[in-house]
């Protein structure tokens, strides 16, 4: 008897954490979505083989972008403007920019200035 | 007609090898294989550095440095996971030298992410050096982040701008440039107007039979603009360097060795002591090149450097760390 109400006991904690996290999970699902729709997703930049790919990115205004480093040596992202402005990359850091305005934004690697690379932003 | 030399022995005189001086002689000893390298009449001749002969003859010079660059403390991924060990190993042959070089040259990527304990590091390999002086101008690797504020408060104690300087050893007028700094969007090393305005002030009070040597970090000829191996403004400050009859040009950045010359200019730029790169275009860029680790060492190297009066003017010997 003693060995069963605990067992009971058990079952109904582990329907309470299950009901908690499901909460949480849905709490989640309605966020993301909702950021979605205020159009900031994330678009990838490549630097790979002292290049930057796509060269040329097109995004939406509010895009957010992510530049990671996959070479050996370390680079940076600088727009030609110092509208932005990476530190120096390490091997698989990253880098994030947002262009809030529609515009084209002209960037380079301040290390390897041969390395360009061109945000247009709509 | 090339002017002939009286007293000085880098002369432009051709030296009877069938090879017109007019034109140039372009050398490529690439890296691994050992060259010796001496200029006799304007002409860059190569020999094989397991020649003792021509190794002695160099060693006789009245000048003798070594060049060692781009350490890129710090640097461990699969290309060379030990830049300790082979900047051990470069100053180990700096050491086994029949003749202990005046001084050394570091033209730059001392380190390879600006960090204080790299450049920490190096200068304690360097103290085993058998010269106590060593003379620097920064890569594009030892002034990120802050413009090279740290690496002149380092190594640029006596130096203009954002680190050039200029020295005298035994009649030879030594410039250090600085090519690493304010690089622009499209373009490859940079000199500027002020450092090109201070060479042509710095060079005028000299005789034109001082031969002379620069060095700098990126390379002062356009070797391959494709990857950068060039510097936008190299030709101006080399026109400021015409009337003199022997100008050597020593640099590092593209870690393997290359030679030319071109009128009364040597180019030649250095192994690396760290990791090995690969032939211009040979790749789909110039990154590390990931050799076995049996063949390393045989990639990376230093640079001897002889001057002698009168005789064969100045020799350059790359020897591997093998």
């Amino acid at each position: 008897m003693e060995c069963s109400k605990r067992n009971s006991k058990l079952r109904n904690s582990r329907w309470i954490l299950c009901i908690a996290a499901s909460t949480v999970l849905s709490l989640a699902a309605l966020t993301v979505p909702k950021s979605m729709a205020a159009g900031s997703p994330t678009v990838n930049v490549k630097i790979d083989n002292f290049s930057f790919t796509p060269a040329t990115l097109t995004v939406k205004a509010g895009t957010q972008i992510t530049w990671t480093n996959a070479d050996d040596i370390p680079h940076t992202v600088v727009s030609d403007s110092q509208e932005f402005k990476s530190k120096v990359l390490d091997t698989n850091e990253t880098f994030t920019f947002t262009p809030s305005k529609p515009g084209t934004y002209s960037y380079f690697c301040s290390i390897h200035p041969k390395m360009t690379g061109k945000v247009v932003a709509e | 007609m090339p002017p002939q030399k009286e007293h000085d022995a880098i002369s432009l005189d051709h030296n009877h090898d069938g090879i017109d001086r007019r034109g140039f002689l372009k050398c490529m000893a690439w890296a691994g294989t050992g060259a010796l390298c001496v200029l006799e009449g304007g002409v860059l001749k190569s020999y094989g550095l397991d020649d003792p002969a021509h190794v002695a003859k160099a060693a006789k010079g009245e000048l003798s440095f070594v060049q060692i660059s781009d350490s890129h403390m710090g640097f461990n991924k699969p290309a060379n996971s030990d830049v300790v060990a082979t900047l051990k190993a470069a100053v180990g042959k700096i050491n086994a030298l029949p003749v202990p070089p005046a001084f050394i040259l570091h033209t730059g990527d001392i380190s390879h992410l600006s960090k204080p304990a790299e450049f920490d590091t190096v200068d304690q390999i360097l103290k085993s050096a058998p010269t106590k002086d060593v003379f620097f101008v920064p890569g594009e690797h030892d002034v990120l982040e802050d413009n090279g504020q740290q690496y002149r408060e380092r190594y640029g104690k006596n130096t203009k701008g954002d680190g050039w300087y200029s020295f005298d050893q035994k009649g030879v007028h030594l410039i250090g440039l600085v090519n690493v700094m304010n690089l622009k969007a499209g373009g490859m090393g940079s000199l500027g107007t002020a450092q090109l305005e201070w060479l042509e002030d710095d060079v005028r009070h000299l005789s034109k039979s001082t031969p002379v040597v620069v060095f700098a970090h990126m390379p002062l000829w356009n070797i391959y603009p494709e990857w950068g191996w060039g510097t936008d403004d190299s030709a101006q400050a080399l026109s400021y360097l015409k009337r003199f009859g022997s100008v050597t040009v020593l640099n590092g950045h593209i870690h393997q060795t290359m030679q030319k010359v071109e009128g009364n200019v040597t180019f030649h730029t250095a192994d690396s002591t760290a990791f090995p790169q690969p032939r211009p275009g040979a790749a789909p860029s110039p990154g590390p090149m990931k050799v076995p680790v049996e063949q390393l060492r045989s990639l990376l190297g230093v640079t001897n450097v002889n001057y002698v009066r009168k005789h064969h003017p100045l020799a350059l010997i790359d020897s591997t760390l093998e």
